[in-house]
């Protein structure tokens, strides 16, 4: 009966021995070789930064011209007023304005300046003398005597950052410093919201994010208007020519373009990369039929059938088929000789002065009539020279409302001076800065975000060390981004917000994030079921059989005591 | 008259002072500068007055224009001569555009149309310009050219094999499949990612799936496939050549390849090129080939030419109904009726080499206009019909052209060059591959360089390559063989061959099959692989003196191929491609093995635990069979046991 006992007592060990190997040997084994190489991501960090908190500062200055304060009161300038705003948009954005406003008086120089007979040479002779960074704004406060402004107009706004405010008579010697103050800001504020950055500007730019509740229809199409925004765009210009049997067209693209959109886009060079294209399609038709209108004489094409114009034109048009960013289309549609002259008409069946019109995140047409260039008995085909002057000038416009510079009309009582060679303002392109970064910002969080999200919830996908560095480098810049804006420097936080939507992007469209993600849980069952529950099931049956006698001796051991 | 004067005047004075502004710095604010601006301005104050969504008014250019001409009646002496400057002051984009037909009656029946397109564009692609304003040549493919440094281009859509003993020489050959040769600028730095990003984009702009042009079918040739542009060095580094013999070529690629011509299928000979037709043929081959040119002999301006052309061969029993009666609405399902307006010239040209008399078959309309051209070697005689006189639609305003047989005898000029290529061999271990060429001229031999590119799946023995003329055997010349490395490149056998006259070359080579990965099979491995085609490459000795003078008159068709020599003319042959059977393994074979294994380890593994932890104990000795029977029928009558 020993001999029963001994080998009862090997069998267990044995099995005790072969259970041991496998859990302490082959499980961690199993595990560490069907592992999928995931590299660490800073999820701790992404979840803060998807608590969007933005703060945008601004610098003003306020120079109070002479006259404006007493000289009592001007011992009391310079001093800093700092106000802030905060606006909850949603739960999980944040957002608040710090305007830091800085008081002081004019220097000589500066009263020279101002002493000038129009507002335009003031404007000037200021811009020389000193040289304001990206993102403030100087407001020239200026007496009731002075003649710079036109009688109905209070604030002058000029083509760099500054801009003269008119005190009104009531503000007389007889008031304290405060109370000058007090009657100062709300006109400041005003001419904070033209040239600086607004609140619905803003929550337009997080449109992405937050539910936008539009103000009134025209705020919907402004809105949805300007492209979205991206490291490069690229503006195609084509001549589409339907008849060119009749018409042999010429335009000077290349001039136009020099002359009129390359100085804007020099300006815009810090938002974005621009590259410029153009060509002529031939027998491009459009996708309606005019009809002729007697009590004109002419064609027309009316507001409702515009928006299936553009269909037909658009598989000739073509991409750019080198580079994937967005495009912006301008055509310019020669209508052919048995229907001219085209006009196009409004809702109110008005015909449109310039004879284009614009489709939102798209490009523009402008129809240009010929047929006042040749008379009936000329001979076909007939040369004709564009005037780009005219072409130029509408898609001018249309460009600058297709990339976002602000175009709501001013309040009243302002004056906004004429743009400049270049076409935008300093303080437009400042807007449209804030917007941009902005919009950025809220872009790379939402994308870093969701990548986060996605890596979490599905446990076998590879995490390349490349994404991993491309997440990083994207957190960094985004914090980088936020601490800018908060500290008011523009052109830096734009610069991070653009790396930190190029590496967000990056990590986002890595194709090796998609290598096991479709691998089905049948499939690895059926693998190892055949192989691990032969195996595993003798072993387990064993163990439960030893604790089962184990248990049962000591029962015995038990009723043996007692 | 007066009042279209004045708006007249008044766009003169628009151009006048957009000339000033161009003198003038775009940077200063110059009054000019704020008058224009102004009007750009504008559209933002009166937005508030036009309250639309859809369209940007800029009322205060029309305003401008009523000053500015008021302003104008002071200066009107000066008109006159600022007209002139300022009208020519705008710049003309010197491009030329150019089309042809020609038709070849072959003398098996069938009718042989190949279309060519030529656009020459006088500008500069290399050394960095960037070209961004394009008219008549097509932007996409000029974006192309500028962003890869593209050099020369040359891609074809074939479907079909060229029959060369039936049908004679096409005017410009090409593989079966998809065939791409590039060569790049010297400033490129990686050519192989280039490469992979110009074929990536190229099979979006032609909806082919030339995606699949990797490393394993790209080859550098070392000696064919010299530039047939301008050409200072030529490092064949910058060569790169694919081929995808497994391309088909169907209306999907087509439509691309129309929408890249200037007048589109609208107008010109382009209206004929209907696929429901075009692709109801034996063979049909579009392709485009991109090349910079020289002018003239000095070569002082550089231009670029782009070229499309179409070949296609309409068979007699299934496009024709048996009748050897053929016309353009026949062929194409239609007629012509005017020239495309952007062209220089437009010319219908139909080879009547072997009909002087009109015996063999009659043309009408009947057209005075002849043309001679040598052309592969041989002075032909041509039918011209000039689409860009009216004179030649006649009263119907439409040209349908036909050509009636009214016999069918005829002697066909034997090609001088010709090659085939077949597998021989049994099982799906080994196998041969022989290529044959033949030299058809009775006195006169010729060198050709043979091009070879064969998949690394099928592996050659090179020291079993023999070369053999008339028996005996013919040693190359020169000899570039690259070896392949499994799934990175493949073979590379590129010969120079002297070919005696009157006779067939053998060129043949043993090869192993080789045993794929499971996941490198196609969903159909035993449809077979295909092994592109051999490129055979030639001067030809001709019967006729080549014209060497590369000026502008010549035909487009017979322009292709540059001619150095007067003696000879350049021909490029291609064999069939191979299909080959590659050793198929069994796919459920996984299944199999996962059997297997689970099979064996629980086995196994069940009876060694078994004997290592059962516990034996001492049992009595089984009882015998009589016994235990007796013991069962015991119990079940419920008395003990013995």
């Amino acid at each position: 009966m020993a001999t029963a006992e001994v080998e009862r007592r090997r069998g267990q060990l044995a099995a005790l021995s072969i259970a041991a190997v496998v859990i302490v040997v082959g499980v961690p084994l199993w595990w560490r070789t069907t592992e999928t190489y995931r590299a660490w991501l800073p999820v701790s960090q992404i979840r803060e930064l998807a608590k969007l908190q933005l703060q945008l500062s601004a610098d003003v200055e306020v120079v109070l011209a002479r006259g404006t304060v007493t000289p009592e009161q001007q011992k009391k300038v310079p001093l800093t007023q700092t106000r802030e705003e905060e606006h909850a948009v949603d739960e999980d954005t944040t957002l608040r304005y710090k305007y830091e406003t800085r008081y002081r008086t004019a220097t000589v120089m500066e009263e020279d300046a101002l002493n000038k007979p129009t507002a335009a040479e003031a404007d000037l002779s200021l811009h020389t003398l000193s040289e304001s960074p990206c993102g403030s704004l100087v407001l020239y406060v200026i007496p009731q005597s002075y003649p710079l402004l036109p009688e109905n107009v209070s604030v002058y706004v000029g083509q760099r950052r500054t801009a003269l405010l008119r005190v009104g008579a009531q503000a007389g010697v007889g008031r304290t410093l405060e109370q000058l103050l007090a009657h100062l800001e709300p006109h400041i504020k005003q001419a904070l919201r033209v040239m600086s950055f607004s609140h619905t500007d803003i929550t337009a730019a997080l449109s992405d994010r937050v539910r936008f509740n539009p103000g009134s229809k025209e705020s919907v199409a402004d809105s949805m208007r300007a492209f979205k925004s991206s490291p490069g765009y690229e503006i195609t210009f084509s001549l589409l020519n339907p008849d060119p049997k009749s018409h042999q067209l010429r335009w000077d693209i290349e001039g136009g373009v020099q002359t009129y959109i390359q100085p804007l886009l020099t300006k815009l060079s810090s938002l974005a990369n621009f590259s410029i294209d153009s060509q002529t399609l031939y027998y491009a038709v459009l996708g309606v039929n005019p009809r002729f209108d007697n009590s004109r004489g002419a064609y027309t094409l009316n507001a409702d059938s515009l928006a299936h114009v553009i269909n037909p034109v658009e598989a000739r048009l073509g991409s750019n088929a080198a580079s994937s960013n967005p495009v912006l289309n301008f055509l310019l549609y020669v209508p052919d000789a048995h229907h001219s002259p085209l006009y196009i008409q409004d809702h109110r069946k008005q015909e449109v002065p310039s004879n284009a019109f614009h489709s939102p995140r798209w490009g523009g047409i402008m129809v240009y009539n010929v047929d006042s260039f040749y008379g009936p008995e000329a001979a076909f085909p007939v040369d004709i020279n564009i005037n780009m002057a005219k072409v130029m000038g509408v898609f001018l416009a249309q460009l600058r409302l297709l990339l976002g510079v602000p175009s709501s009309p001013p309040p009243p009582g302002f004056l906004v001076a004429p743009r400049g060679s270049a076409g935008i303002a300093d303080w437009e392109l400042d807007r449209l800065m804030w917007s941009r970064s902005v919009e950025n910002i809220a872009t790379a969080t939402t994308t870093i975000t969701s990548l986060a999200q996605l890596l979490d919830q599905i446990g076998n996908i590879v995490i390349n060390d490349n994404i991993a560095e491309q997440v990083s480098s994207a957190v960094n810049s985004l914090q980088l981004a936020v601490a800018e804006l908060e500290a008011g420097n523009l052109k830096f936080a734009l610069e991070f917000s653009k790396e930190a939507i190029l590496a967000s992007e990056k990590a986002f469209f890595d194709p090796s994030l998609l290598h096991l993600l479709y691998f089905p849980d049948d499939q690895k069952f059926a693998i190892y079921i055949p192989l691990f529950l032969p195996m595993c099931v003798p072993i387990l049956l064993s163990l439960l059989k030893i604790a089962s006698e184990a248990r049962q001796r000591r029962r015995e051991r038990q009723t043996k005591k007692d | 008259m007066a009042a279209h004067r004045c708006s007249y005047l008044a766009w003169l004075v628009f151009i006048f002072s957009l000339s000033g502004i161009l003198v003038a710095d775009g940077q200063e604010t110059t009054l000019s500068g704020d008058h224009l601006v102004s009007a750009v301005e504008n559209p933002q104050t009166d937005a508030e007055t036009e309250k639309r969504a859809a369209e940007e008014p800029a009322v205060e250019e029309r305003r401008w224009e009523a000053t500015r001409a008021a302003d104008a009646a002071e200066e009107n002496q000066e008109f006159p001569a600022s007209v002139a400057t300022v009208l020519s002051s705008t710049p003309q984009l010197k491009d030329d555009f150019q089309e042809e037909l020609v038709i070849r009656p072959l003398h098996s029946g069938d009718i042989y149309a190949s279309f060519h397109f030529r656009t020459l564009w006088e500008t500069d692609f290399m050394k960095g310009n960037k070209v961004s304003h394009y008219r008549l040549f097509p932007k996409s493919l000029g974006q192309v050219i500028s962003k890869f440094s593209v050099r020369e281009l040359h891609i074809s859509f074939t479907q079909g094999y060229w029959r060369t003993m039936q049908w004679g020489q096409p005017y410009l050959p090409s593989p079966p499949g998809a065939e791409l040769w590039v060569w790049f600028q010297d400033t490129v730095t990686d050519v192989d990612a280039t490469w992979k990003e110009l074929t990536n984009v190229l099979s979006g702009i032609f909806c082919a799936s030339l995606n699949f042009i990797d490393s394993t079918n790209t080859v550098q040739p070392s000696a064919s496939f010299k530039p047939l542009g301008i050409a200072n060095v030529t490092d064949h580094r910058f060569l790169r050549y694919a081929t995808l013999p497994r391309e088909i070529v169907c209306t999907e690629n087509l439509t691309p390849w129309k929408k890249l011509l200037p007048c589109g299928s609208k107008a010109g000979l382009a209206v004929l090129l209907k696929s429901e037709k075009l692709f109801h043929s034996s063979f049909h081959s579009q392709a485009v080939h991109i090349r910079p040119m020289c002018q003239d002999s000095q070569c002082k301006t550089p231009s670029w030419e782009l070229r499309q052309t179409l070949n296609v061969v309409f068979d007699l029993h299934t496009s024709g109904q048996g009748k050897q009666e053929w016309s353009l609405f026949k062929m194409f399902s239609r007629t012509l009726t005017e020239a495309c307006p952007l062209a220089s010239s437009s010319k219908i040209y139909i080879d009547i080499t072997d009909n002087p008399q009109e015996e063999q078959f009659e043309l009408i309309p009947a057209t005075p206009l002849l043309r001679q051209a040598v052309v592969l070697g041989d002075r032909r005689t041509f039918s011209v019909y000039d689409l860009t006189q009216q004179v030649t639609f006649g009263t119907v305003r439409s040209l349908n052209l036909l050509i009636r047989w009214k016999s069918t005898e005829g002697h066909m000029l034997r090609p001088l060059l010709h090659a085939e290529r077949y597998v021989a061999g049994y099982g799906l271990q080994t196998g041969e591959i022989h290529t044959l060429m033949y030299n058809n001229h009775p006195f006169r031999s010729f060198s050709v360089l043979l091009l070879d590119s064969v998949p690394w799946y099928l592996r050659l023995y090179i020291h079993t390559l023999t070369v053999t003329s008339k028996g005996k055997d013919n040693k190359p010349s020169y000899i570039h063989y690259q070896p392949s490395k499994d799934r990175i490149r493949p073979h590379l056998l590129e010969m120079l061959v002297q070919l005696p006259p009157h006779s067939v070359t053998e060129v043949t080579v043993q090869f192993e099959r080789a045993l794929l990965k499971w996941t490198e099979y196609t969903p159909d491995p035993n449809h077979g692989f295909y092994v592109g085609s051999s490129v055979i490459s030639a001067l030809v000795p001709s019967t006729v003196a080549m014209d060497t003078n590369n000026t502008q008159e010549r035909t487009l068709f017979s322009s292709f191929f540059p001619c150095k020599e007067e003696s000879s003319y350049f021909v490029r042959v291609y064999t069939e491609p191979l299909l080959v059977n590659l050793p198929t393994p069994d796919f459920s074979m996984p299944y199999n093995v996962i059997c297997l294994t689970c099979t064996v380890v629980a086995v196994g593994y069940g009876s060694l635990y078994n004997l290592l932890t059962r516990s034996f104990q001492v049992e009595e000795p089984n009882p015998g069979l009589a016994k235990r029977i007796a013991n069962i029928i015991r119990k079940m009558r419920g008395v003990p046991p013995l």
